[in-house]
């Protein structure tokens, strides 16, 4: 039943791994017997915003959490700086699955309800041994680039709005400095004013770190002004 | 000439009683919507827009405190005071009849246990149906809506987001009301699905419903209303034909609301939006405000402006008043 589009939907990336950069290569996944990925490549360099666009369905979050690293593919591969890597999560040392981070799009599913949002925000840090009080001050200097006020980090999710808890979530996304931040329709659910200020705090962070960004929307007018580069995904 | 008002709003207040502090989450919100019109209220997440909604529909948790009026004026049927009526009357004669909703998350909103067909069936059965025509009137809106037989006979969790949403929509079409209110009907849909939802709510308009539609996506009220409200800290801030207000915003607010769109500056408005619990005594944006003067200390009054109503001491379009 598989209409095999050829997935090589990257001109970015022709042949062979580029040096530097979180590629995916050949990538297919499928969920019970459902293909939703077919042989896909994606090219994200240093420093650089690639769009990825797609309709609904077609394997843009499926991409995005291969290229996190949340997801085997079940064939194919993902590389950082060439470096293919064998596994995801923690089958990968730290220092390796820390130079990517995921922004998701519902902040209320990607949080425990249990923690203060200073926890959250420190969270990847304790998870990797980090003292906690070193982790404390990390935390605090991300929630206030993030736009937290003091007041708001002792609170716990259910007491703030979706778009003080994506910035909570966007603190913690940068807490490891990643090279890499995937975006998975991280605004589409926040105002027009709270979008603007986290697409310039992950500007300012790209510009500073050299990072490269995946952005997914569905908003044409946020593509074409955040994306330096879009990438479509057909239908698999 | 003026088209019936379906619902009038008046001077609608509504608190929280939290253990330390009160929740000032609308405040004094008058409006009135009439057959015919999409309204579409918008504003930051947080600031009582949905809880406009559920106040609209008596679904507020017990520790809400509601003032003010709300009536609905439902054509051939007695007024019913929204505000006022018992939970008994709400429920047999006003939710879903008289005040339909589109829910902001279909996902919880979707008897699990029911397949698409059940519960369409079920809801037209209550509202008049015999069991006999029942199927073909939920083939009829599910068609409508843009829903395919096959995808009818699925249980919500079987539907993607986009397909559960437009069987939310369904069901609540399928009584027909004179108002529907949608509270954030396409966050999480692509393009095309957004798109296709607010044409199908402008076409209920056509044909003589009113339609609220609470949003955070501008874009969205601007393809489909006629007016928009722009809310702020509890209250509404500025009210106008929507054309006007994205052309000639006259509130601060709604100027730095505008300019953060991505097709315009993409800069976001500067500071933070008060705490509900913790509100000025003044004007509530005068702290972000790069107009505010003294007299911001005061509380604007939302007072008539143009063809609009706008509530700020330093608007950015004087109206000479007539």
């Amino acid at each position: 039943m598989t209409i095999t589009v050829p997935g090589a939907t990257d001109t970015a990336a022709p042949g062979g791994a580029p040096a530097g950069g979180l590629a995916a290569h050949q990538v297919s996944v499928a969920y019970g017997g459902q293909r939703v990925l077919d042989r896909v490549d994606l090219h994200i360099a240093p420093g650089e915003t690639v769009g990825l666009r797609g309709p609904s369905g077609s394997g843009k979050s499926t991409l995005a959490r291969v290229l996190a690293l949340l997801h085997a593919p079940d064939s194919g591969h993902v590389t950082i700086d060439g470096q293919p890597l064998g596994g995801v999560r923690h089958r990968l040392p730290a220092a390796l699955r820390t130079r990517v981070a995921v922004l998701f799009q519902s902040p209320r599913a990607a949080t425990d309800p249990r923690l203060s949002l200073a926890d959250i925000v420190a969270e990847p840090l304790r998870a990797t041994g980090t003292p906690r009080e070193q982790a404390a001050a990390r935390a605090a200097e991300l929630a206030d680039l993030a736009g937290l006020t003091p007041d708001l980090l002792t609170r716990r999710p259910h007491a703030v709005s979706d778009g003080q808890l994506q910035r909570a979530c966007l603190a913690r996304a940068l807490v490891h400095r990643p090279d890499y931040l995937l975006c998975d329709e991280a605004t589409a659910m926040l105002d027009a004013s709270t979008q603007a200020h986290v697409a310039a705090v992950i500007g300012d962070y790209q510009r500073r770190q050299g990072a490269g960004v995946l952005v997914i929307t569905h908003d044409p007018a946020l593509m074409a002004r955040w994306a330096t580069r879009v990438v479509d995904l057909p239908t698999a | 000439m003026t088209a019936p008002a379906l619902l009038t709003v008046d001077g609608l207040t509504v608190r929280f009683r939290l253990r330390d502090a009160v929740v000032h989450a609308v405040t004094d919100l008058s409006l009135t919507l009439r057959s015919g019109e999409l309204l579409a209220v918008v504003g930051e997440s947080g600031c009582g827009k949905s809880v406009l909604a559920h106040a609209l529909l008596g679904l507020l948790p017990r520790n809400a405190t509601v003032t003010g009026q709300a009536r609905l004026h439902a054509p051939g049927r007695d007024e019913v005071d929204l505000i006022g009526a018992g939970e008994r009357h709400l429920a047999r004669h006003v939710r879903g009849r008289g005040v339909g909703l589109v829910p902001q998350s279909p996902a919880t909103a979707l008897t699990p246990v029911r397949t698409g067909r059940k519960l369409l069936e079920e809801t037209l059965r209550a509202h008049g149906h015999t069991r006999r025509d029942a199927p073909a009137a939920a083939d009829r809106i599910a068609a409508d809506v843009g829903l395919d037989a096959a995808d009818l006979n699925r249980y919500p969790h079987e539907l993607s987001g986009g397909m559960a949403q437009r069987l939310a929509t369904a069901l609540a079409l399928a009584p027909d009301p004179p108002v529907l209110l949608a509270d954030e009907p396409t966050t999480g849909l692509d393009r095309p699905l957004v798109d296709h939802t607010l044409d199908l709510l402008r076409r209920r308009c056509d044909t003589g419903a009113a339609v609220l539609l609470i949003t955070h996506d501008l874009a969205a009220a601007r393809r489909v209303a006629d007016t928009v409200a722009v809310m702020y800290a509890s209250r509404i801030v500025e009210h106008r034909p929507a054309e006007a207000l994205f052309d000639g915003p006259a509130h601060p607010y709604t100027a730095g609301l505008l300019d953060a769109l991505p097709d315009r500056a993409f800069t976001p408005v500067p500071g933070h939006p008060p705490s509900l619990t913790d509100l000025p005594g003044g004007c509530a944006f005068a702290p972000r405000c790069a107009r505010a003067t003294d007299t911001c200390d005061r509380l604007p009054r939302l007072a008539a402006d143009g063809a609009g109503r706008v509530a700020c001491h330093h608007p950015l379009r004087e109206e000479v008043p007539a």
